[in-house]
């Protein structure tokens, strides 16, 4: 056998795990797979430190905030600034309490008055641990009803869909990805187009054509023909509109916050599993079929 | 400075070691830091510390084959962490690559001064971007534009923490 020189054991060592690599990516490519048990564990070992990490930075924030922020305006004296200091720690505990539960019962009201709809909240512990996708983590998934495919909201706006569902975590793709969209219209013309991200802070609205018009300011509401989110949910206001060739250009301004997401909902219903007799309409997401109604989970 | 000279006059570069678990337990905050500050700070997003750490163990260690596998383990652990939309491998093979070329280039060069820090981790920033380009490219048929202005800043801004973050990781080193 050909002993290899010590000097080249790493290159060779690189090649093949390097090809292993590459044979991984090939296989998933290949058969469609995701490499679910291995994201299954990983997933599983981080989110208890995601959601440690998550509390652990929010408090920072709230301090940075609300008392670093304001430390350099006050004038007084060391003494009475202690005081102050002090009380500050104390308001800004206080305030992130509050700011807490009003956005609870912001979600809390969203959920009543949309009683017949079926959704639960969750909190988000993480985002995507790379830039070549926009996702967010969430401390709920199978155990408690979510399902992949399943749409988030918040009462400002749709937010995404559910790309995966681990026991006790799922993740979001957020509308603004390049592979995300949703069915969409505008909210006074009544225009049906599909709305995609483009992996910038603005959507795209894809197929309006030059002879409609369009304003800007113009609400732009969830059509219901993708079969994820219901009817009427705002997506965004229309920010830009250049004419193009057969089609306008047109920018959206997503209504929900997807830079600063804390709470969201999903909505705990498959509507292409109730509609599975029906021809398939849908002009966004194509949904995956194939897994059974998700069971009624408690909700917060 | 880290260069010791023996009786013939050649020089040697110092190969640094780590308290125990210390390579583990940065790895793992790398990972979690990656995934939870964003929320509370979104523009930190343009961070890539997975990349930061695999480069300051690559050029600390200086052993190619430490170097390639920890970028391959922090590459697929953040592959697994980013969603289904992201297939296991594509920050995988990008890492192995940068973690071989830091511990290779950490193997002849010192490296030890900010200048040279901030000019590698810069430089290691661009490339390990263009190896997941080539990536989606070649493999996932995913063409990416190469080269535009976000880049050059986020190469900047990384290799600027980099300094900051590296001297932070120097305490680790066993004297």
């Amino acid at each position: 056998m050909v002993a290899i020189p010590s000097r080249h054991k790493s290159l060779v060592l690189l090649a093949g795990v390097i090809a292993l690599q590459v044979l991984m990516l090939a296989v998933q490519v290949k058969r469609d797979s995701e490499g679910r048990l291995i994201r299954v564990w990983t997933v599983g070992a981080v989110s208890p430190f995601e959601r440690a990490g998550s509390y652990g930075f929010g408090w920072i924030r709230d301090i940075w905030r609300h008392y670093f922020a304001l430390q350099n305006t006050t004038k007084e004296s060391e003494q009475i600034r202690r005081e102050n200091d002090a009380l500050k720690l104390q308001i800004t505990q206080l305030q992130g309490k509050a700011a807490e539960a009003d956005r609870l019962a912001i979600l809390l009201n969203f959920r009543q008055s949309h009683a017949d709809v079926p959704m639960i909240g969750a909190r988000v512990i993480g985002t995507g641990a790379g830039t070549a996708s926009l996702t967010i983590q969430l401390d709920r998934g199978e155990r408690d009803g979510i399902r992949k495919n399943m749409g988030v909201i918040t009462p400002d706006g749709v937010v995404g869909k559910v790309i995966e569902a681990y026991p006790n975590a799922s993740q979001v793709l957020l509308l603004t990805d390049k592979e995300s969209g949703v069915g969409a219209m505008l909210a006074d013309s009544r225009v049906q187009s599909p709305v995609g991200g483009q992996g910038e802070p603005l959507l795209v609205m894809k197929y309006v054509p030059n002879d409609d018009a369009v304003n800007l300011g113009e609400r732009v509401i969830t059509s219901g023909m993708d079969r994820i989110f219901p009817r009427d949910l705002p997506v965004g206001n229309v920010a830009e509109i250049k004419s193009g060739n057969p089609f306008k250009q047109i920018r959206i301004k997503p209504a929900a916050n997807l830079e600063r997401l804390e709470e969201v909902l999903v909505l705990l219903s498959l509507r292409p599993l109730e509609m599975k007799n029906e021809e398939n309409t849908g002009d966004a997401q194509p949904s995956t079929p194939g897994k059974a109604n998700p069971p009624r989970a408690a909700k917060r | 400075m880290n260069e010791a000279f023996d009786i013939r006059g050649e020089s040697h570069i110092e190969v640094h070691k780590f308290r125990a678990g210390a390579i583990i337990i940065v790895t793992l905050l790398a990972l979690v830091i990656q995934a939870s500050f964003p929320i509370h700070f979104a523009k930190t997003a343009v961070l890539d510390l997975p990349l930061l750490v695999t480069i300051y163990f690559g050029l600390s260690r200086r052993n190619p084959s430490t170097g390639l596998l920890l970028g391959m383990v922090m590459g697929l652990l953040q592959d697994s962490l980013s969603g289904p939309a992201v297939p296991l491998g594509l920050y995988g093979i990008a890492k192995t690559i940068i973690g071989y070329l830091a511990s290779s280039i950490g193997a002849r060069l010192d490296t030890e001064h900010p200048a040279a820090r901030f000019a590698l981790t810069a430089a290691f920033f661009v490339a390990h971007q263009g190896l997941i380009d080539l990536t989606r490219r070649i493999l996932l048929a995913q063409p990416e534009p190469w080269f535009n202005m976000h880049l050059v800043v986020a190469a900047l801004v990384n290799a600027l923490v980099a300094v900051f973050l590296f001297l932070v990781l120097d305490r680790l080193r066993k004297n």
